[in-house]
């Protein structure tokens, strides 16, 4: 009779809301906080878009420009710490354990508390558009003086940033310990798939600097409530001070949200291509190099705060070298692309519209690197169609190829290609005509984050506007998708696609509620 | 390789130069009107050309393993999988198209950090939500706002053609002289720019900055507060005037007796 309540008790758990409040498996945490990301990817989204229509054309006509620059600083803070983090941590938490033949991650109580964590930090942060004085409007790098006049929303968006900042500390810990202790036997470093060698990095890179940014905003909390002067110069401190410390935390983050993505993009190449990955160990490498080198260019995003010429040069040379690995990964994959046998399913459809407007968005982030032609650029709409390039068809993209990739996995079912295929040309074609215009309005000299400009900016605006209605519309499909997939299709096998390599392949579509509960075999 | 890059900037200068009047002024960096916004102006086109060329040659090769590498051509895959001297290569080719990008942009910048022998000086302080200008050498100082009715921003009445970048007092200078812009804030950050004069300095309460300009042709030049300061960030524009040197004394002399002058000035 024992026995039987043995071999059962593995599979058992609450149902309903309590299975997803005290769930420690890692398979429904990475659930939760894809889900999570789905949810603030449409409130930024939304964000983006009263950002956009406002923007239509000039003149004020729907907010006010302190909503305006709410929405600015909202947008920013939800689309980052929750959308494309929590994103990746759900696919880590999905995969990780998988890919290495582990059973589950190595803290699950921890890793329910990290996502939970989250929900009641955004609670917080959204609370605050109903605030006296409004949701912050400083930006969301929070530069004092500025952000010092922050109405009664202040200590609600320090103390957001300082949950958030706990969960992704806590996520990176249970990351690392997990991919360094779990790993089957067999599954050496160097065997280990991209996805988690870059989030091995990626986590280091969080664990690092998530704390420089708590030290920094609790300094701004001090300042406004406590009477210091860290940052105002009436009292011996200084202003660029915050920026050297948020750009130390904010530049490793920049890495922090495009590392994992190369991972997944490392996984979807080879995969369609029928092709091993080309170069794995200096993919290793490079990936190493550019966390290492995202420690000493921060002051690029501050060349115009009047450095001295040594630091200006200083970083420019830092920052250009960083083009050095990055390139070596888009040839890496461009090389495993050649003489493969490539299939086009939608994963690989984002994979490759990940290389290529990634790499757009690096060839800008070099021309940025060139100091005296960034006193042009910096502050402009050059800059966000920059970072926009990064991180929507980048990081974005690279999310959406990981789900397409793995949900038949996930669900069991396959979705439907045509859906898939419809939503990433849709998003292909909106996304750049939101985001390129935003190059030739930067240099005309639109400055960023202004509510009204003048007239000679018109017309790439109206563009880019358009393009941001029609790229919110296509992840409908998206949505609708995913909810369809969910709930049935045509059964998919084990190995879900003809390429598929690595351990999560040799598993049942979807996997049991436990796997890898006896560790597997690592060739 | 210094004079490879001269030669380069100095075809990209003029190539564009040509290409501007057909309509490419409106997508691309302004020439501006000194001899260091060409410079950046060359810089700026010699690393998009950069890109472009390494952007044709690595699409060029992805697109066509697209087109001739698919499964539905009956192909088989490859199964190589490292190349130590390929690794090699791409690592040290881009490396090296580096330096040769550094080399000028460092001459530039450096150029830039040049304010020995300023002529005039004039300190800037930004405000929540308007500059102020004083003129070191003379008594004269003003402030400097939007002008544009709120009419037009509210969309009441037709938007003129420089509709929000426009001011009441604009800031006049004179060509052919060094002039060094001493900058500072009373509240928050701002920054200065004019792009035609490739200048954009941050606006920083405590500190000050410094920049410098020789401006060679007349004329009106239009610029922004560049750093997010506010509600009314986007509506401090800057307007400032180059004239002859005899304008410019007469003006200021003007400016000075403050039954003529025409300006808000501020008593210092």
């Amino acid at each position: 009779m024992s026995s039987v309540v043995k071999d059962t008790h593995h599979e058992e758990h609450p149902s309903g809301i309590m299975r997803w409040i005290t769930t420690t498996n890692h398979k429904d945490i990475g659930t939760l906080y894809l889900w999570f990301a789905m949810i603030m990817f449409f409130i930024g989204g939304l964000m983006a878009l009263v950002i956009r229509s406002e923007l239509f054309q000039p003149g004020l006509q729907f907010v006010d420009p302190q909503f305006f620059n709410s929405m600015t600083t909202m947008h920013a803070l939800v689309m980052i710490f929750g959308v494309v983090m929590p994103a990746f941590t759900g696919l880590a938490n999905w995969m990780i354990p998988i890919m290495i033949g582990g059973p589950d991650m190595a803290l699950p109580r921890m890793n329910n508390w990290s996502f939970w964590i989250m929900p009641f930090a955004f609670s917080m942060l959204l609370s605050t558009l109903w605030m006296d004085g409004g949701a912050p409007a400083g930006g969301w790098t929070l530069y004092p003086p500025l952000s010092l006049q922050t109405g009664d929303a202040f200590p609600f968006l320090i103390f957001a940033i300082h949950f958030m900042g706990l969960s992704s500390i806590m996520g990176a810990i249970n990351i690392v310990a997990t991919i360094l202790n779990m790993r089957a036997p067999g599954m050496t470093l160097m065997k280990m798939p991209l996805f988690v060698w870059t989030w091995l990095i990626t986590a280091f890179l969080l664990i690092a600097v998530m704390p420089v940014l708590a030290g920094g905003v609790t300094m701004l909390l001090t300042d406004k409530f406590f009477g210091t002067s860290f940052f105002n110069a009436a009292g011996g401190g200084d202003p660029v001070m915050f920026q050297h410390i948020f750009w130390f935390f904010g530049h490793p983050e920049v890495y922090i949200l495009i590392l994992p993505s190369f991972g997944v993009v490392s996984a979807i190449i080879p995969t369609f291509a029928r092709k091993p990955l080309f170069g794995y160990s200096s993919m290793v490498y490079a990936t190493a190099s550019i966390a290492f080198l995202s420690f000493i260019v921060w002051a690029h995003h501050m060349f115009t705060v009047g450095m001295p010429l040594a630091g200006e040069v200083f970083f420019m040379f830092a920052t250009m070298l960083i083009a050095v690995p990055t390139g070596v990964k888009v040839f890496n994959w461009v090389t495993t692309m050649w003489k493969g046998a490539m299939t086009f399913e939608t994963p690989m459809l984002f994979a490759i519209g990940f290389i290529i407007m990634f790499t757009i968005g690096g060839f800008s982030g070099l021309m940025l690197a060139i100091t005296p032609a960034d006193f042009q650029y910096h502050d402009t709409y050059f800059v966000v169609a920059h970072f926009h390039y990064v991180l929507v068809p980048g990081s974005i993209f690279a999310i959406m190829a990981a789900c397409y990739f793995w949900l038949p996995k996930w669900t069991g079912n396959m979705y439907s290609e045509t859906l898939g295929k419809a939503h990433f040309w849709l998003s292909t074609f909106f996304v750049n005509l939101t985001f390129f215009p935003m190059h030739f309005v930067g240099l005309a000299g639109m400055p960023r984050r202004i509510p009204d400009y003048s007239l000679q900016f018109a017309d790439y605006n109206m563009i880019a506007s358009i393009g941001a209605f029609g790229f919110g519309f296509a992840q409908l499909i998206f949505l609708y998708l995913i909810i369809k997939t969910i709930k049935g299709g045509v059964k998919a096998t084990d190995k879900v696609w003809e390429g598929a390599e690595g351990l999560e392949w040799t598993l049942s579509s979807p996997p049991p509620y436990h796997s890898f509960n006896t560790p597997p075999v690592i060739k | 390789m210094r004079y490879f890059n001269k030669f380069l900037i100095f075809v990209m200068v003029n190539f564009f130069a040509i290409s501007a009047h057909a309509g490419w002024l409106d997508l691309n960096m302004t020439q501006g009107v000194t001899d260091i916004s060409q410079e950046v102006f060359g810089l700026h086109m010699l690393i998009l050309w950069i890109c472009v060329v390494i952007g044709v040659i690595v699409f060029g090769a992805m697109f066509w393993s697209i087109l001739m590498h698919r499964k539905s051509k009956g192909v088989k895959p490859a199964t190589f999988h490292e190349s130590t001297s390929l690794e090699f290569l791409w690592t040290i080719v881009p490396f090296v198209i580096l330096i040769g990008m550094a080399v000028p942009a460092t001459k530039t910048l450096i150029k830039m950090y040049d304010h020995s022998d300023s002529e005039i000086h004039i300190k800037i302080t930004g405000y929540q939500w308007l500059w102020q200008y004083e003129y070191l050498n003379s008594d004269v100082a003003f402030y400097s706002k939007l002008s544009t009715p709120y009419n037009e921003i509210y969309n009441k009445e037709k938007k003129n053609i420089n509709y929000l970048q426009e001011v009441d007092n604009e800031l006049i200078v004179p060509i052919n002289k060094k002039i060094r812009f001493l900058l500072t804030s009373n509240d928050v950050l701002h920054a200065w720019w004019v792009p035609d004069l490739a200048l954009k300095k941050d606006a920083i309460p405590g500190f000050i900055n410094e920049m410098s300009v020789v401006i060679n042709e007349p004329g009106i030049y239009r610029g922004r507060c560049a750093e997010l300061c506010g509600r009314h960030h986007g509506f401090m524009p800057i307007v400032i005037k180059a004239v002859e040197e005899k304008e410019y004394n007469e003006w200021l002399a003007n400016a000075s007796d403050k039954k003529t002058s025409g300006i808000a000035k501020i008593n210092k």
